[in-house]
């Protein structure tokens, strides 16, 4: 049989229908309903508290050093993100990402790890921060795709877990890393960008490409978006939704190794709360939390919001509590915002 | 309403529409899915503002620049989609957005009280107000969203396909009420698919076609069918089914079905379908008949029996392999089961074979959309742009659209449920005669309709079905739709 069927009309479709979409490329509105006027609403926000830094800080935010501070603070919670926006586009949730990145780095930094990363290469502690990532995030697909269990509560209930299990394994110490060819590449610095920063931009690149580019983030905009069209049309429906908490995991298994990089040890408090900071994140970013719609960059502005105001209020000296409420203000706002630019171009009919 | 124009995203949706309604009157809008008929009464409901034209009311111009400005006036919108909240009782969803209170406490008593008045007026008075809308039925939904729009002080009521959620019985119940409201003076504004149903209780009926008024406040009663569906569709239907074309007797079996079976459900379904076969499954709702489709799909894991297709045996319960091995399925809910509503038009095309096209694992969008506009022109959906999202289609170009999936999918057999359900008259005929040439190109197609006439005008085979049981099974033109409904009364009184 043919490549597909095709099905002669009964009669000729009317001229003037077949050309409508030639219009389509050269429609300035197209191009603001495109990904420009989608992460209008952030790129305003971003650009206002870049000027409410410029303003009451002066030079110590505008530097470059600072700008890479920005930078470096995004991108542990960057990276979670990512992981986060695949997980929410699919239709569900991950409250567990924070305390696998803890239980990650612990398990990573055990002295038999190290012992065996020093006898061969430092590149054991990163592999096995990312094995136990990936299968924590597993169990997390597994326990939701097949055994039905409603996302919140099995993520919540490893996020208990994961957390209770790091701290067995670490004993409540903190674990010096030791290995020093592990520190060395991590102090990596590629043309004055420090290596946390590089992968994140990595990171965000790879997401990008699976989203917008690939047969999985097809599949997960589909199981989204509607879940019950995408079994019927054939789309291994639960198998996928196993691999978005995989990939969810896999995400808090990099943060980890991140976090180890930064402060030079594991504990069972890494990553406490990251997951909140990664789900506000993700909706300021756009992505609707029923599933089915959101974007990896708007992920990128909405952390890269989140990083700036920090820095903005730790330049001015004020206290964290004041910049908990700005944060709560910024995610209302941003969502409002959102709501008003998209709203128009899908909701009108 | 004179010269009524809208226009969205470049689409012009209404093109100088004219509707002149006086009171007393039932006023029946007739038109095919994406004429207009939505917009014009969303439109008169202050949802949409017109982009020119208008809106006399009373001898007045008026503008209705939100909902509220329309019931305000007394205009009181029914619309499709029953929008009653289900948390809420009967009374609180009468009352909603206009509750009866105090210094803002509510006052449930009163409202209570003249809930069941307006109950009472509308012929269920034997409805609580003090139920939970969740548990009602649809027609009892539709009964509480009437007496929400008589809560105001109302004189014209919209209906938009009221009947599309009702049964003959209830039906019947609707249109006593409908004849109250004109004897009262309250004119009715009525939208419907069904011809029919146009005879019984409309007196004027205005037609749009692709946005335009094609007649304006013809009496009923003067108006020969033939002509309605003239002005509808701008040709005449002279044969609505095409001509079925003799299946050879030594095509290849392409599906087997051999006793397959559903605890509870049905039980030793066996039938076979051949190379450009049609099988029609005819039988009521309940009968179990979606249920079949959907067992030989694999959507539900059949307790017995066998599928093959090709003669290779199919897993149970598997759709991954019902679809590998070419098996499609064009479900009875379209919008909550076939369609990703935001996405555009050719990802919903290729939603079943987007990892064919993909390379490496990166999908090829060009390719993508290069086979989705060659089923668009083939199979003409309207808009002809594969960007749009599917959302913005109606129902029968969305039924194109599930058709065109399978078809880009090398499926060679195409199982069909309700594939009409929703599309208007005009429509239908294209569905019919695109099923008849997917047959007639070696596919073999199953298909279910609640509209026996339908099952019997496309099947070479029919399969009568009551209860989970088949009854017979015979060839089309050697049984007629009483016969049918003979069979399936016998049957379920056995």
């Amino acid at each position: 049989m043919s490549e597909q069927q095709t099905i002669t009309p009964a009669e000729p479709a009317p001229a003037s229908e077949t050309a409508a979409p030639a219009s389509r490329r050269f429609d300035a509105r197209a191009l603001l309903s495109g990904s420009v006027g989608r992460n209008l609403g952030l790129i305003l926000a971003l650009a206002a508290l870049f000027a409410v830094g410029a303003i009451t800080a002066g030079d110590r935010f505008t530097a470059i050093d600072n700008i890479l501070v920005i930078l470096r603070l995004a991108s542990i919670i960057g990276v979670i993100s990512i992981g986060m926006t695949f997980v929410i586009i699919g239709g569900g949730i991950d409250l567990s990402v924070g305390s696998v990145m803890g239980l990650a780095s612990v398990v990573a930094t055990l002295s038999a790890v190290q012992a065996a990363a020093e006898s061969s290469t430092w590149v054991v502690m990163v592999f096995v921060a990312l094995a136990v990532g990936l299968a924590a995030g597993f169990i997390n697909g597994f326990v939701i795709a097949y055994g039905k269990v409603v996302a919140f509560m099995a993520t919540l209930a490893m996020l208990v877990a994961a957390r209770g299990l790091a701290e067995i394994l670490a004993n409540r110490q903190t674990q010096v890393v030791r290995v020093p060819e592990f520190q060395q590449f991590m102090n990596l610095d590629l043309l004055g960008i420090d290596m946390l920063i590089w992968i994140f931009i990595l990171v965000a690149g790879a997401g990008w490409i699976l989203l917008n580019r690939t047969t999985f983030g097809r599949r997960t905009v589909a199981v989204g978006g509607n879940r019950e069209a995408a079994r019927l049309a054939g789309v291994a429906v639960r198998r996928h939704t196993m691999y978005l908490y995989a990939l969810a995991g896999l995400t808090a298994g990099i943060a980890a190794i991140m976090i180890l990089g930064r402060t030079t040890a594991g504990t069972s408090t890494h990553g406490t709360l990251y997951e909140l900071d990664a789900i506000a994140a993700v909706v300021v970013g756009g992505t609707l939390l029923a599933g089915g719609r959101g974007t990896i960059t708007g992920t990128v502005f909405g952390v890269l919001i989140f990083a700036t105001l920090t820095n903005v209020f730790t330049q001015n000296n004020l206290s964290t509590s004041v910049q908990a409420v700005a944060k709560g203000v910024i995610i209302v706002v941003a969502v409002l915002l959102q709501q008003r630019f998209s709203g128009q171009n899908t909701r009108s009919h | 309403m004179s010269g009524i124009s809208k226009a969205f995203s470049g689409v012009q949706a209404l093109n100088g529409v004219d509707l002149e309604i006086v009171a007393g009157e039932v006023h029946c809008i007739l038109g095919q899915n994406g004429a207009g008929k939505s917009t014009l009464i969303k439109t008169l409901a202050g949802v949409h503002a017109p982009d020119s034209g208008t809106i006399v009311w009373n001898g007045e111009e008026v503008a209705l620049s939100s909902p509220q400005d329309a019931i305000d006036l007394g205009i009181a919108t029914m619309y499709q989609e029953l929008d009653v909240v289900d948390g809420l009782t009967v009374a609180e969803n009468i009352f909603l957005g206009h509750e009866l209170a105090v210094g803002g406490f509510t006052r449930s008593g009163e409202a209570n009280a003249r809930a069941r008045r307006l109950l009472e007026r509308l012929g269920h008075g034997t409805l609580p107000p003090t139920r939970e809308v969740g548990s009602l039925s649809a027609a009892n939904k539709q009964i509480v969203s009437m007496a929400r729009a008589l809560s105001h002080d109302t004189k014209l009521i919209i209906m938009d396909e009221p009947s599309a959620v009702l049964d003959s019985e209830e039906v019947k119940n609707l249109f006593r009420v409908v004849r109250e409201l004109t004897t009262a003076g309250i004119a009715v504004v009525y939208i419907t698919h069904r011809l029919e149903e146009i005879r019984e209780i409309g007196d004027r009926i205005s037609v749009l076609k692709d946005g335009r008024s094609t007649a304006n406040g013809l009496p009923v009663g003067d108006t020969p069918t033939s002509e309605l569906i003239r002005l509808m569709t701008g040709r005449s239907v002279a044969n609505v089914f095409p001509p079925a074309v003799p299946v050879p007797g030594d095509a290849e079996v392409l599906l087997d079905v051999r006793d397959l079976g559903l605890d509870g459900v049905f039980e030793d379904v066996s039938f076979t379908v051949r190379a450009g076969e049609i099988v029609g499954l005819a039988g009521l709702v309940g009968s179990g008949r979606s249920e079949i489709l959907e067992t030989v799909y694999g959507a539900r894991r059949a307790t017995s029996g066998t599928v093959r297709v090709k003669g290779r045996q199919l897993r149970r319960g598997s759709v991954r392999d019902a679809v590998r091995s070419g098996i499609g399925l064009s479900p009875e809910e379209r919008k909550s089961q076939g369609l990703l509503l935001d996405e555009p038009i050719y990802q919903n095309v290729t939603l079943s074979s987007f990892a064919r096209y993909a390379r490496g694992g990166f999908v090829n969008e060009k390719a993508e959309r290069r086979v989705a506009t060659e089923q668009i022109s083939a199979l003409q959906l309207r808009p002809a742009d594969p960007d749009r999202p599917a959302r913005t289609l109606s129902g029968g170009n969305q039924q194109k659209i599930l058709l065109a999936r399978w078809l880009v999918n090398r499926t060679s057999v195409l199982l069909l449920d309700e594939p009409t359900r929703g599309v208007d008259v005009g429509a239908r005929a294209e569905i019919y005669a695109l099923i008849r040439r997917l047959a007639a190109n070696g596919d073999a197609v199953v298909i279910v309709s609640s509209e026996i006439e339908e099952v019997l005008g496309l099947a070479d085979t029919v399969l009568v079905i009551a209860d989970g049981r088949v009854l017979s099974t015979v060839q089309a033109d050697q049984i007629d739709e009483h016969r049918v409904l003979d069979l399936i009364m016998e049957g379920t009184a056995a």
